[in-house]
C-alpha cells in the first residue's frame, strides 16, 4: 500500500482564454453571409422600414430566449450537443443527434461557398477584372456568345467558376480549379480549428472583427457614389401595407431565427467551455443585438451599391437611346443630354414618330432598376461584382469584398465544425491518446471528399437543395424539442435554479412566458406555415441554359422524382434521429428488464460541479 | 475656252454626285463621334479635317495596293452633317469615272485602321465606318494565369501555418510526457523508504491505534533475578 496523498483531479476541458474571446465565437457563428445578403433583400421586397416591425418582435420572441436557452444549457452541462442532451435524459439523446446531422450537413456545403468566394478573392488581382470584359470567340470576329446574350459578369459566374450544366440531371465534369479552391479553403479550416477553440479562439480576433471594418470602408465609400440615396430612400422608406401579408412575418421569424445559428449545437459546444459562474442572460442579449445591428449597418452599404448600380443602369439605358436618336436623326453630339432627354423625345415623337417606333427605344425607368432584387450568391456573384467594376480602384474594391465574405463565413464555420467536433471528440471516437489534431484533421479530410460533389457542373443545385431542405426545418424541429424538453421534460423549475446558481440573478417573467409558451408556440407555427409553403406546389428550380428560349433568363425547371425524394431525406433525417433515439432507449429499457438500471439519473448543474 | 472650262468642271461634278451618294455602290459612311472620346479638348471638323480624312484613306490604298496611283482627288466626300457623319468613294483614276470596288477599299482600310484611328485621335468606336468590321484585338493571356500565382501563395502560407501548428502541438507534447514520466520517478523513489511491518507501515502503529498489552509490560519483580 501506498500513501500518496490524493492529488485532485485538474480540469481537463479547454477553456476560452477570456470572456471576450467567447463572445466574439458567439457572434462570429450568428454573423455570417445571410446578414450581408439575405437581410437587405428581405427588407427591400417586405416593405423596407416596414420589415423592422416584424423582424423585432421575432427577436424579442423567438430568438433571444432561444439563444439564452442553448447559451444557459451548454454553460450548465459542460458537454458538447449530444453528450448534453444525453445528460438530461437518454430519450432526449436524438436532439443532440439530430443537431449533429444538421451541423455535418451544413459544413460540407458551406465550406463549398467560401470555396467560390476564394475564387473570386484571387481572380480579383488581375487587371480588368475577369468579370468585367468578355472572352472573344474562336475567330475573333465578336464575343463569345453566351457571354455577349447575357452579360460578362453572369458569364463569369455561370460558365468560369461554376461551369453549370443545364440540368441537374447532368454531372458534368469535377472542375479542377473549384476542387483546388476547396482544397485551399478545408486547409484553412483545418489550421483555424486545429485544436479545438484554442486555435478558434486565435482566429476569431481576425475573422470576427475584420468585416466590420471592410463594412465601415464599404459605407463610406458606398454613400460617395452617386446613386446611393435612390438606393437607400428605397430601402428604408417603410410600407406599412406590407404587415398584412402573413408572408412577412414568416419571414422575419425564418430570419431571426437561422440568422442567430440556434439548433446547430454549435452555440451549446462553445458555451460548455465556459466557466461556471458565467453570466449567460447578458450574452445571450449581447449576441443577438450585436447581430441584428449588424444586418441593419451591413444592409446600408449594400443598399448605397445597390442604389449606384441602378441609377447607372439607368443612366446607361439613357445613353443608349441618346446615341440610337443621334445617329438615327443626324443630329450634333451633346446636343440631347440626359436631362433633356425627355423633352426631346416628345418633340421627336411629334414630328417623326414612325422614325422613333423604327428606333424600338427602351423605356428606362429608375424605379424598375431599383426594383430588381436578388439575395444569395446572386447579390454577391452578380449584382455587386458587376457594381464594383464601375467604381475606381476596382480591384481594391473586389479583393476588401471578398476578404469581408470569406471572413464572415470562416467564422460562422467555426460555429459548426465546433458543433461536430465536441461531441465526437466526447464520444471519444479516436482514442484519448490520440492528439486533438488527428481527429479535426480526419474530420476536415472526409469533409474535403464528400464536398468534392458539389464542384461537379450541377454542384450549386446541389448546394441549393442543401440550404433550402437540410439547413431550414430540421433546425426548427431540434429548436422544438430543445425548448419542450428543458422545459417541460426537465422541468423549468430546476432549470431556473440551474440559472440562478451561474447569473446570480432568478429568471425573470419575461424568460418564464417565452420559454413556456410563446417560443414553442411561435415555433410551431412557423414551422407549420413552412411546411404548408412548401407543399403548395412541387418543388422546383431555375436552371442556367444557354439553349433555352428565352436565355438569358434561368429556365424554370421540377425536380425529378429521385431528386425529390433526396429531399425529402436530406429533411426529414435530422428530424427522425429524435423519435428513433428515443424509441432505441425504451426497447433497450423494456429488454433488459432490469429492475437495478435505474431511471434516467437526474442530473443537474449542481451535481456536474461537486 | 471659259465655257469648255466650265462645262469640264459641271461634268465632273455632275459624275461626282453620281458616284458619291448615300448607298451607293461601293460607298461607305462614316460616323464620327469626337466629343465622345476627347471631351474638352476636342477639335471642331472642318474642310481641314475632310482633307486630312482624304489623305488617310488615299495613304490606306497606296499602302494596300502598293501602286502609287491613288491621289486625294480620287476620295470623294459627301452629305456631310452635324452628327458628323459622312459618305465617301474612291474613284479610279485609271478609269473614267468609276468606283474602287468596296472590297479593295474595306480591305485596305482594315489594314491601315491603326493608323487611320490615330491620326485623328479617334478609336474604332469613335471612327465608326459603317460597314466594316473591325477586328477584335485579343486580350493579354499572361503564361501562367494570374490566380494560380495568388492561389499558390495562399496555399504555401496555409501548409505553413499547418505544419508550425502540429510540430507545436507534438513538442508541448513530448515535453508533458516527459513532466509526468519525471514526477512519477520522484513518487517512486518517495514510497521505497517507507518501512513495512507485517504489512502496515511502521509509522500508524506509532499512533495511537496500537495498545501495550499489560501482561508483558514488565513487572520485573516476577522474574527471578539471575
Amino acid at each position: 500500500l501506498s500513501a500518496t496523498p490524493e492529488i485532485p483531479k485538474e480540469d481537463e476541458r479547454p477553456k476560452w482564454d477570456n470572456k471576450f474571446q467567447y463572445i466574439l465565437s458567439c457572434i462570429g457563428f450568428a454573423v455570417g453571409l445571410g446578414n450581408v445578403w439575405r437581410f437587405p433583400y428581405l427588407c427591400q421586397i417586405h416593405g423596407g422600414g416596414a420589415f423592422l416591425v416584424p423582424y423585432f418582435i421575432a427577436l424579442l420572441f423567438e430568438g433571444i430566449p432561444l439563444l439564452h436557452l442553448e447559451l444557459a444549457l451548454g454553460q450548465c452541462l459542460r458537454k458538447g450537443s449530444i453528450g448534453a442532451w444525453n445528460t438530461i435524459s437518454p430519450y432526449l439523446g436524438g436532439v443532440g443527434v439530430g443537431s449533429w446531422v444538421v451541423s455535418v450537413l451544413v459544413s460540407l456545403y458551406y465550406n463549398t461557398v467560401l470555396t467560390w468566394v476564394m475564387w473570386y478573392f484571387i481572380n480579383s488581382f488581375q487587371e480588368p477584372l475577369p468579370w468585367s470584359v468578355c472572352p472573344l470567340n474562336e475567330n475573333r470576329t465578336g464575343f463569345n456568345k453566351e457571354c455577349y446574350e447575357s452579360t460578362a459578369v453572369n458569364y463569369f459566374w455561370y460558365r468560369k467558376t461554376l461551369n453549370i450544366t443545364p440540368d441537374i440531371t447532368e454531372s458534368g465534369t469535377l472542375q479542377w480549379w473549384l476542387i483546388l479552391c476547396l482544397a485551399a479553403c478545408w486547409a484553412i479550416v483545418y489550421l483555424c480549428t486545429i485544436r479545438g477553440i484554442e486555435t478558434t479562439g486565435k482566429a476569431i480576433y481576425v475573422t470576427a472583427i475584420f468585416p466590420y471594418l471592410v463594412l465601415t470602408i464599404f459605407l463610406i465609400q458606398g454613400l460617395t457614389l452617386p446613386g446611393a440615396t435612390d438606393g437607400l430612400a428605397y430601402l428604408f422608406t417603410p410600407n406599412l401595407n406590407t404587415l398584412k401579408n402573413p408572408r412577412v412575418w414568416l419571414d422575419a421569424a425564418t430570419q431571426i431565427f437561422f440568422s442567430l445559428s440556434l439548433a446547430f449545437g454549435g452555440l451549446i459546444a462553445f458555451s460548455s467551455y465556459n466557466p461556471p459562474k458565467n453570466d449567460c442572460e447578458k450574452d445571450a442579449v449581447t449576441v443577438a443585438i450585436v447581430n441584428s445591428m449588424t444586418s441593419l449597418y451591413a444592409s446600408i452599404p449594400v443598399f448605397s451599391v445597390l442604389g449606384f448600380k441602378a441609377t447607372t443602369a439607368y443612366w446607361d439605358c439613357l445613353d443608349r437611346n441618346i446615341i440610337s436618336i443621334i445617329n438615327e436623326f443626324d443630329l450634333p453630339e451633346e446636343s440631347i443630354m440626359r436631362d433633356n432627354y425627355t423633352s426631346w423625345i416628345s418633340l421627336l415623337n411629334l414630328s417623326h414618330p414612325e422614325k422613333i417606333a423604327g428606333l424600338k427605344l427602351k423605356s428606362c425607368d429608375l424605379q424598375e432598376f431599383l426594383d430588381q432584387s436578388v439575395s444569395g450568391t446572386g447579390l454577391a456573384f452578380i449584382v455587386f461584382t458587376q457594381a464594383i467594376i464601375l467604381m475606381p480602384g476596382s480591384q481594391a474594391w473586389a479583393i476588401l469584398f471578398f476578404i469581408m465574405l470569406f471572413c464572415l463565413g470562416l467564422s460562422s464555420m467555426f460555429g459548426n465544425i465546433e458543433g461536430v467536433f465536441t461531441p465526437l471528440l466526447e464520444l471519444q471516437i479516436v482514442s484519448k491518446s490520440a492528439p486533438k489534431e488527428l481527429l479535426s484533421g480526419i474530420i476536415c479530410l472526409i469533409s474535403f471528399f464528400i464536398a468534392l460533389c458539389f464542384t461537379l457542373g450541377s454542384g450549386s443545385y446541389w448546394i441549393d437543395i442543401f440550404d433550402r431542405y437540410a439547413g431550414s426545418v430540421p433546425l426548427l424541429v431540434v429548436a422544438f424539442f430543445e425548448v419542450i424538453g428543458v422545459v417541460y421534460i426537465y422541468k423549468i423549475k430546476r432549470f431556473s435554479k440551474d440559472v440562478k446558481q451561474m447569473t446570480g440573478r432568478k429568471l425573470n417573467l419575461y424568460w418564464q412566458i417565452t420559454w413556456r409558451f410563446i417560443s414553442p408556440l411561435l415555433l410551431l407555427i412557423v414551422f407549420m406555415a413552412f411546411i404548408t409553403l412548401q407543399m403548395q406546389k412541387p418543388p422546383s428550380y431555375t436552371a442556367w441554359n444557354p439553349k433555352y428560349e428565352g436565355f438569358p433568363m434561368k429556365e424554370e425547371k421540377v425536380y425529378p422524382p429521385w431528386v425529390q425524394a433526396i429531399c425529402v431525406l436530406l429533411a426529414a433525417l435530422p428530424c427522425v434521429c429524435v423519435p428513433l433515439v428515443a424509441l432505441f432507449h425504451l426497447i433497450k429499457k423494456c429488454r433488459s428488464k432490469d429492475p437495478s438500471i435505474a431511471p434516467p439519473e437526474i442530473f443537474s448543474c449542481q451535481g456536474a460541479n461537486s | 475656252m471659259l465655257r469648255a472650262l466650265l462645262l469640264t468642271l459641271s461634268v465632273v461634278a455632275i459624275a461626282h454626285a453620281e458616284l458619291c451618294k448615300p448607298d451607293a455602290q461601293n460607298a461607305f459612311k462614316v460616323r464620327i463621334s469626337i466629343k465622345t472620346a476627347l471631351g474638352d479638348n476636342a477639335y471642331a471638323w472642318d474642310a481641314n479635317e475632310e482633307y486630312l480624312f482624304k489623305a488617310m484613306v488615299a495613304f490606306a490604298m497606296r499602302r494596300y495596293s502598293s501602286k502609287s496611283t491613288t491621289q486625294i482627288s480620287n476620295v470623294l466626300l459627301c452629305n456631310v452633317t452635324d452628327r458628323v457623319s459622312f459618305w465617301f468613294v474612291v474613284t479610279d483614276s485609271s478609269k473614267n469615272v468609276t468606283t474602287i470596288p468596296g472590297s479593295e477599299v474595306e480591305a485596305a482600310i482594315r489594314m491601315n485602321r491603326n493608323r487611320i484611328n490615330n491620326a485623328f485621335l479617334l478609336s474604332d468606336k469613335t471612327l465608326q465606318f459603317l460597314k466594316i468590321t473591325s477586328t477584335l484585338s485579343p486580350p493579354v493571356e499572361p503564361s501562367t494565369p494570374a490566380w494560380l500565382i495568388v492561389f499558390g501563395v495562399v496555399l504555401c502560407l496555409i501548409v505553413v501555418g499547418i505544419v508550425f501548428l502540429v510540430v507545436s502541438g507534438i513538442q508541448k507534447r513530448k515535453k508533458k510526457n516527459k513532466e509526468s514520466t519525471e514526477s512519477e520517478n520522484l513518487e517512486e523513489k518517495v514510497e521505497v523508504t517507507v518501512t513495512l511491518e507485517n504489512g502496515i507501515p511502521c509509522e500508524v502503529l506509532d499512533l495511537k491505534s496500537g495498545h501495550v498489552n499489560g501482561v508483558f509490560a514488565a513487572d520485573d519483580e516476577r522474574f527471578t533475578s539471575l
